[in-house]
């Protein structure tokens, strides 16, 4: 029985999680959360992991009734992220599997994501829309790698969000994309905007700027409420992630979708993407906020699977990466 | 909501729509239906599905003008939402030729039979872009691969209906871009093929091959240093 603890901090989540053979003990969580018009940056989020990892870390450990000496393997989020928080969040983690003497392994961000998702949905090989702050990548298994077929040849859909939400000046808390998805329900009328969808790829820097140029406008000539514009930026860009899913899907033969990520919370977004399934007799997974969002647990989960097949990170290795692509990592836990 | 395609059989749900095949005025016939996705708006959809027939219809006679084989259009039903194209019959996806050629044969086998397909793929799309046609959704699905009756090899392009019209170097890199990523993530041996496909590309669009190749780079480059932060 591998009693692992995971260590997230790569963006403005701190996570501390623990899981014993799939089951979640413990996964507390603290957002870094900045005021309306604000996005945040490294070294204040970097700051405010620092305050909060040891209270989350003594949470962790009391919630799931375990002792120090009960954790196999201690696993920390090497990468895709920022770099600030990524380091100060290891440190953390470094730490203490000296002070316990327990093995390490460098866990990557996005495949976290993915076996965190296969664990709790039950989904057996899916194709993977991994949607994020910082990512947004269309994923599928094949020959010991997540393959990619598709994903943002710019900027990450749920930054294209978070910005149109500073736009807006909507509230940051508890996260924009939320405070978006309630305006947007109060929304109905459908603004023409960019839709690129170039392949399996996205890019969403054009419609960006579009709304940054053109929100103010429409706002002040009262043509469209800021509902409206929530509405609309949300069904485009929906509609451009169903679309890709469903093209890699085609390519692939595939008849499961699995939503990760942030990103993937967001019910409209499931909605869209559960009516496309059940147009082509597919099967749609999808979590809710406690695993979709950056957590402890999915770090500690996809490093138990690691570490039961024999992975190990040498200390000399344990460092972070801003840029660790999902295809850089060897499945060895997969053996179909 | 839409007629009964009679004499008509469900081949398969792409990612499109549905795909028919039949006979039309005595005709192999393939009829795509771009069906209503009901995920998404309505105006939405029924703006891009108008647009993408469009764009597939016109895609379809202008790659044939540039020398690049693709299906006889025979009939555009706007209300329907359906194309009435050719059958290639005889044909298989280049994505199964390929993973038909490695079964029960060793890698350097394979490459002698892919060889010359890669080779072809490299020449047409480098045909359809002297011309400025993008295709804009380049993978192995998405070609079908033939015999003439002299068993030359007859590749025929197909789902055009994220086409369009553009002569930026721009356009076309991401065009490439999009191709070799559907290679690496479908193909064991994607790192094979794909210079091979460069090389005749660059033949076959030799006027803009350079800037063309160098704004694939820079493309790729793109993707490969993003951050990817969160």
């Amino acid at each position: 029985m591998v009693i692992a603890i995971g260590f997230e901090g790569s963006a403005n989540k701190l996570g501390i999680g623990i899981v014993k053979e799939g089951v979640v003990l413990s996964n507390p969580r603290r957002t870094y959360i900045t005021p309306p018009g604000e996005g945040f940056l490294p070294r204040e989020t970097a700051q405010h992991h620092r305050q909060n990892a040891l209270i989350v870390l003594q949470e962790a450990l009391e919630e799931a009734k375990i002792k120090a000496e009960d954790v196999d393997v201690v696993c920390y989020t090497k990468g895709p992220g920022m770099g600030a928080p990524l380091v100060s969040t290891s440190v953390v983690a470094l730490t203490v599997a000296q002070l316990w003497n327990k093995p390490v392994i460098g866990v990557n961000h996005c495949i976290g994501h993915i076996e965190m998702g296969r664990l709790i949905t039950g989904a057996d090989n899916p194709t993977v829309l991994y949607v994020s702050g910082g990512n947004t990548q269309v994923i599928a298994y094949a020959r010991k790698r997540y393959r990619i077929f598709g994903e943002t040849i710019d900027i990450a859909v749920g930054n294209c969000l978070d910005r149109f939400a500073r736009v807006l000046k909507l509230s940051n808390d508890p996260s924009p994309g939320y405070n978006i998805e309630q305006m947007a329900k109060k929304g109905n009328k459908l603004l023409k905007m960019p839709y690129a969808v170039k392949g399996m790829d996205v890019s969403f820097s054009g419609i960006l700027s579009f709304m940054e140029e053109r929100a103010q406008g429409l706002l002040d000539s009262g043509e469209y409420t800021p509902e409206d514009l929530c509405f609309s930026l949300q069904e485009t860009i929906f509609a451009m992630l169903v679309e890709t899913t469903e093209r890699a899907m085609a390519h692939c033969e595939s008849s499961e979708v699995l939503i990760v990520g942030g990103v993937g919370c967001n019910l409209r977004l499931q909605e869209m993407m559960g009516i496309m399934c059940s147009e082509r007799n597919a099967k749609l997974f999808a979590t809710d906020e406690r695993f979709c969002i950056d957590n402890g647990a999915m770090i500690a989960h996809a490093g138990s699977e690691m570490f039961k097949h024999g992975w190990k990170t040498p200390w000399n290795e344990t460092t972070c990466t801003q840029r660790y692509r999902t295809d850089e990592v060897e499945v060895i836990w997969r053996d179909d | 909501m839409s007629s009964e395609l009679e004499g008509f059989e469900m081949m398969k749900q792409g990612a499109e729509g549905r795909l028919f095949r039949g006979a039309y005025l005595g005709k192999p016939t393939v009829v795509k239906e771009r069906f209503k996705k009901m995920y998404r708006h309505p105006d939405l959809d029924e703006h891009l599905t108008k647009d993408r027939i469009k764009a597939e219809a016109r895609a379809i006679v202008r790659s044939k003008a540039a020398g690049v084989r693709t299906p006889c259009l025979y009939h555009v039903d706007f209300n329907q939402r359906r194309l009435y194209m050719e059958d290639i019959v005889g044909s298989v996806t280049v994505k199964k030729f390929i993973k038909d050629s490695l079964i029960g044969c060793s890698d350097e086998e394979a490459m002698v039979k892919i060889k010359p397909v890669a080779y072809e793929i490299g020449s047409i799309i480098g045909r359809l872009h002297a011309h400025h046609i993008i295709h804009g959704d380049l993978t192995t699905s998405n070609i079908l691969y033939s015999l003439s009756e002299s068993s030359k090899i007859v590749l025929t392009l197909i789902d055009f209906g994220l086409s369009h019209i553009d002569n930026s170097a721009e356009d076309k890199g991401v065009d490439l871009y999009v191709l070799e990523r559907a290679l690496l993530s479908t193909h064991s041996n994607a790192d094979k093929m794909f210079p091979i496909i460069l090389q005749a590309y660059k033949k076959a669009n030799s006027q803009e091959s350079k800037t063309i190749l160098a704004k694939f780079e820079e493309v790729r480059a793109r993707g490969r240093k993003r951050t990817m932060v969160g």
